[in-house]
């Protein structure tokens, strides 16, 4: 029997969905090594204890709290040194965090402070005794390497949306710690925090995701996709790297190899092609939807469903039926 | 400034790929490289860096067979000083394996900065840099859009999902390098002939214990087939029914 671990990622006081799904993770690696206990790390600023309890219905035995004024975001030397502490003090069989900008930055970190090696970006995993096998999408999205990882504890990155967090409740009994380094001694300091684009709902949190291409002809036709994102109500605005590098959206909503890598329940493709890079980011989707004007365009190899046609009198329809369907 | 770039030598990404017989591997016929497409923004903040900031040096580094010393060339060809190869036979999947290598290298460097691609474009761990960093005991900054440096220190901007920031850090420092930095140069006709003249040094990679390994590489598995719904805004009454009674996610 071995206890595993999960790093609760949150902003603004607010658990992540990834938080979730890093404590379903756990859970599947701790029944896989003979029903151990799930133990989740939560750090945040003065008051994120409450979200505690979320963790717990979510499948956390245990949630360590760390709050501290200082760390209301994230700050990596003092979230590395205090994610270590725990996983040493907790003697964990693995531990996971998101593949998401913050647990990619993290984990390397801790697999370094713990002197254990790391698999990263999984999108599937199996774990025993011996050893840890991972799915890594590798050579932008065109092989999918099998990876195998020995050493205690595992310490993998998961892509966001391949686990679903769907685990039954438990006690998420709380302990209280400090951090293992004051957040005023850290040499990295953030000095300012700006928000990008639609800070409502991140692209890696949206369970829908709308996206455009250059078959929108100009930055200021985007507004259809916005348009039928919002009547979607839950979904997020993305684009390919071709529009962003042409500066008609911001480079932090590009969905692609380089870019962003989501896994939304429903992904539209509003008047992209379907480049490779492209396809590498949004591949996984549960459902994805392509309305692009060339019959031949890659995105409907890929696509469940697909219009051919003019965009621009197919996606109005689409809202209103769309915003007529939710009611 | 003291500056050392860390850069890997990667296949070209735009070529179509077969798995080698060991079912583990890529099969190297007809593979072409060049250096990772972050790495190679890396080389040209240190280029730009030095050249803003008066007389310094840029090293840069690569692990792996002979076949690395092309892309050392290519990177001494567009301007850096002097390139270390860190021999080894192959270069380890894991990430902590190579990290160890890099820093038993520079930690006797009097390097002010020391930089990497945010992430090699064929293995995509995205782990050498901070591992290194942590290593070393030196502040790191991942994935940075912006930076600068003066007086000692540096300031670096960040894309988050759905948010930037912007950190503050002293040296020295470790930093990797997201696009949209610098566009690296191209070497120059000029600047190859001088770079087959620059110092290439040769040293054993001392690699740590490989823990993670490549067990299979595979194509990825193709989507079930799609189907078209229709054309034109005609179509768009179907596709609404196959989201909610088929897909169900309306």
């Amino acid at each position: 029997m071995a206890n595993t671990f999960a790093f609760a990622e949150s902003r603004g006081g607010s658990l992540r969905k990834v938080a979730f799904e890093m404590v379903a993770a756990a859970r599947q690696a701790a029944d896989a090594t003979g029903g151990g206990e799930v133990h989740a790390l939560l750090i945040g600023g003065p008051g994120v204890a409450a979200k505690a309890a979320e963790l717990g219905q979510a499948g956390a035995d245990v949630v360590h709290v760390v709050e501290h004024a200082g760390l209301e975001r994230y700050n990596p030397e003092v979230f590395a040194a205090t994610a270590a502490e725990r996983i040493k003090a907790g003697g964990y069989r693995a531990a996971f965090f998101a593949a998401s900008a913050e647990g990619k930055d993290l984990a390397p970190r801790v697999a370094a402070l713990l002197g254990v090696s790391l698999a990263s970006d999984l999108t599937g995993f199996s774990i025993d005794g011996n050893a840890l096998t991972g799915r890594h999408p590798t050579h932008t999205g065109k092989i999918i390497t099998t990876v195998t990882l020995t050493g205690t504890p595992a310490i993998a990155t998961i892509r966001p949306g391949a686990v679903r967090a769907d685990g039954a409740a438990k006690a998420g009994t709380v302990h209280a710690h400090a951090p293992a380094l004051d957040p005023a001694a850290a040499k990295v300091q953030v000095t300012a925090v700006g928000a990008k684009g639609d800070a409502k709902l991140d692209l890696g949190d949206a369970p829908v995701i709308v996206s455009g291409g250059r078959g929108l002809r100009e930055a200021a036709n985007f507004t259809l996709v916005e348009e039928l994102a919002a009547a979607f109500g839950n979904a997020a605005v993305g684009a390919t790297r071709a529009v962003t590098d042409d500066g008609w959206r911001d480079p932090s909503t590009q969905i692609g190899q380089t870019g962003r890598i989501v896994s939304p329940e429903l992904y539209v493709a509003v008047g992209i092609s379907g480049a490779i890079q492209h396809i590498a980011g949004m591949r996984t989707s549960k459902v994805i939807v392509a309305i692009n004007r060339d019959k031949d365009a890659p995105i409907f190899k890929v696509a469940d469903y697909g219009i051919v046609g003019d965009l621009f009198e197919i996606v109005p329809k689409l809202t209103e039926a769309v915003r007529k369907a939710r009611g | 400034m003291k500056i050392a770039v860390c850069i890997k030598r990667v296949p070209d990404m735009d070529m179509r790929f077969a798995i080698a017989a060991d079912g583990a591997s890529l099969d190297p016929s007809g593979m072409k490289f060049d250096i990772a497409d972050f790495d190679g923004y890396a080389v040209e903040v240190a280029l730009q860096l030095n050249e803003k900031q008066g007389p310094g040096e840029s090293v840069v580094i690569s692990l792996g067979p002979d076949g690395v010393q092309e892309t050392l060339r290519k990177a001494l060809g567009m301007g850096a000083d002097r390139a270390v190869q860190l021999k080894a036979d192959v270069v380890p999947f894991d990430g902590m394996a190579i990290a160890q290598a890099l820093a038993a290298e520079l930690k006797d460097g009097g390097y002010d900065l020391i930089l990497f691609g945010r992430m090699a474009t064929d293995s995509a761990n995205q782990s050498v840099g901070p591992m290194t960093a942590t290593l070393l005991g030196l502040p790191c900054v991942t994935a940075v859009s912006k930076l600068e440096i003066a007086n000692g220190a540096g300031t670096a901007e960040r894309q988050l999902e759905g948010a930037s920031e912007t950190v503050t850090f002293p040296l020295p420092a470790v930093v990797t390098i997201d696009e949209g930095v610098a566009r690296p140069r191209l070497p120059s006709l000029k600047g190859i002939m001088a770079a087959k003249k620059k110092p290439l040094e040769v040293k054993p990679a001392q690699l740590g214990a490989a823990r993670l390994t490549v067990a299979r590489m595979e194509l990825p598995a193709d989507r079930p087939p799609g189907r078209i719904v229709g054309e034109g805004p005609d179509a768009v009454p179907e596709l609404v029914r196959l989201l909610h009674d088929e897909a169900k996610v309306l």
